[in-house]
């Protein structure tokens, strides 16, 4: 186990990344059957912006949500440290 | 072999309270043989999910709060389903 | 292209030391309605749908993969601390011999995923229905395994999956009503 795992911190913010992640995805499906759906949209562009900004303060403190040059890395290399999804 | 109607009381089993039914559930009686070695089971169970009554999704639908949302697996109400552990045939 | 994410789309908490429950679990991670057939199935049928129900079929698909993680996630947690012994009466004996704690694309049975499980008729509606039925496939298959556990943590994930399958039904029946709606090209001559 690393100190990531054992952070209470680590899994409240990793849950409310989640829940703004998982609106994200049901107004996206939705969207793709309601392309015309205004107020969705409007509300799919404001969680967007939320989730943004959250993700980066998750990747501040628990390093990269992403790779392939989709978020910034401190040395050493952050990308292939633990814990993995699954671990934790 | 029975072949009275099936009542709210037959078809509840579990005691599962008539005046709050799974709207969900619907239940039928298997045939029973003359020479089936097992004991029987009276009234078995299937679901009826959301989407096969939406149609297509109105826009405005109500919604869960967010970490509401991702509990129940949907953001919207009206497409919840409700599931819970069940015995085979809900007896 | 994909991108990871190093995250699940869902917490997966597995509260009981119940072995068994992974080898049925197995069965949503390489069986015939699984999540590994959801997600080829539409990858595939995306190439040759109509333009509108494209974006639909990449999304699902992509939250599939997403799923496929949960499953797995769930497999390994039941698994990697399992003995011989515990994983031989759990009905894994035969899956320790050829891949001891490895996750293998198979179903609850053993036997192995095959692309025979997936279909792209080339035909939007054919192929939609055949996707509205693995939605409703994979979401009895959830109710079974709910049955079969008393874990309330597992439970939990279990019917956030089950749930999903609604949603994903709900869509592609959607995109039929698209398609049959959609006079908008009228065929040229």
């Amino acid at each position: 186990m690393d100190t990531t795992s054992c952070d209470p911190r680590y899994y409240e913010l990793l849950e409310q990344l989640q829940t703004l992640d998982f609106a994200l995805v049901e107004l996206n499906l939705y969207l793709d059957t309601h392309p015309a759906d205004l107020r969705s949209i409007q509300q799919f562009n404001q969680l967007t912006q939320e989730r943004t900004r959250l993700a980066k303060q998750f990747q501040e403190l628990y390093g990269p949500l992403q790779n392939f040059g989709r978020a910034y890395s401190k040395c050493p290399w952050e990308w292939s440290q633990s814990p993995w999804p699954w671990q934790v | 072999m029975s072949t009275q109607p099936l009542t709210s009381q037959a078809l509840n089993p579990q005691g599962i309270n008539p005046q709050l039914p799974n709207s969900e559930e619907r239940f039928y009686a298997p045939f029973r043989g003359p020479f089936d070695p097992c004991p029987p089971i009276l009234c078995k169970t299937y679901v009826v999910p959301p989407q096969l009554f939406l149609g297509f999704q109105p826009p405005n639908l109500p919604q869960f709060s967010l970490p509401e949302a991702l509990r129940f697996g949907t953001l919207w109400p009206a497409l919840f389903s409700p599931y819970s552990p069940q015995n085979r045939g809900g007896n | 292209m994909w991108i990871y994410e190093k995250k699940l789309q869902y917490p997966v908490r597995v509260g009981k030391c119940d072995v068994r429950m992974a080898k049925y679990l197995i069965e949503q991670y390489g069986g015939a309605d699984g999540e590994l057939a959801a997600a080829l199935r539409y990858m595939n049928q995306r190439y040759s749908i109509p333009d509108k129900i494209i974006g639909l079929l990449t999304d699902i698909s992509t939250e599939e993969l997403a799923h496929l993680e949960m499953i797995a996630t769930m497999v390994y947690k039941l698994t990697k601390d399992a003995t011989v012994e515990q994983l031989k009466e759990a009905g894994l004996g035969a899956h320790y011999a050829n891949h001891d704690s490895a996750l293998y694309y198979e179903n609850a049975g053993g036997v192995p995923w095959t692309a025979a499980y997936i279909q792209a008729k080339g035909d939007p509606i054919a192929d939609l229905y055949e996707d509205i039925a693995a939605e409703e496939k994979a979401r009895a298959t959830y109710q079974w395994l709910i049955n079969m556990t008393d874990d309330v943590d597992l439970m939990d994930s279990l019917k956030f999956l089950r749930e999903r399958e609604v949603v994903h039904s709900q869509r592609f029946r959607e995109a039929v009503e698209i398609l049959k709606e959609d006079r908008e090209y009228k065929r040229v001559f």
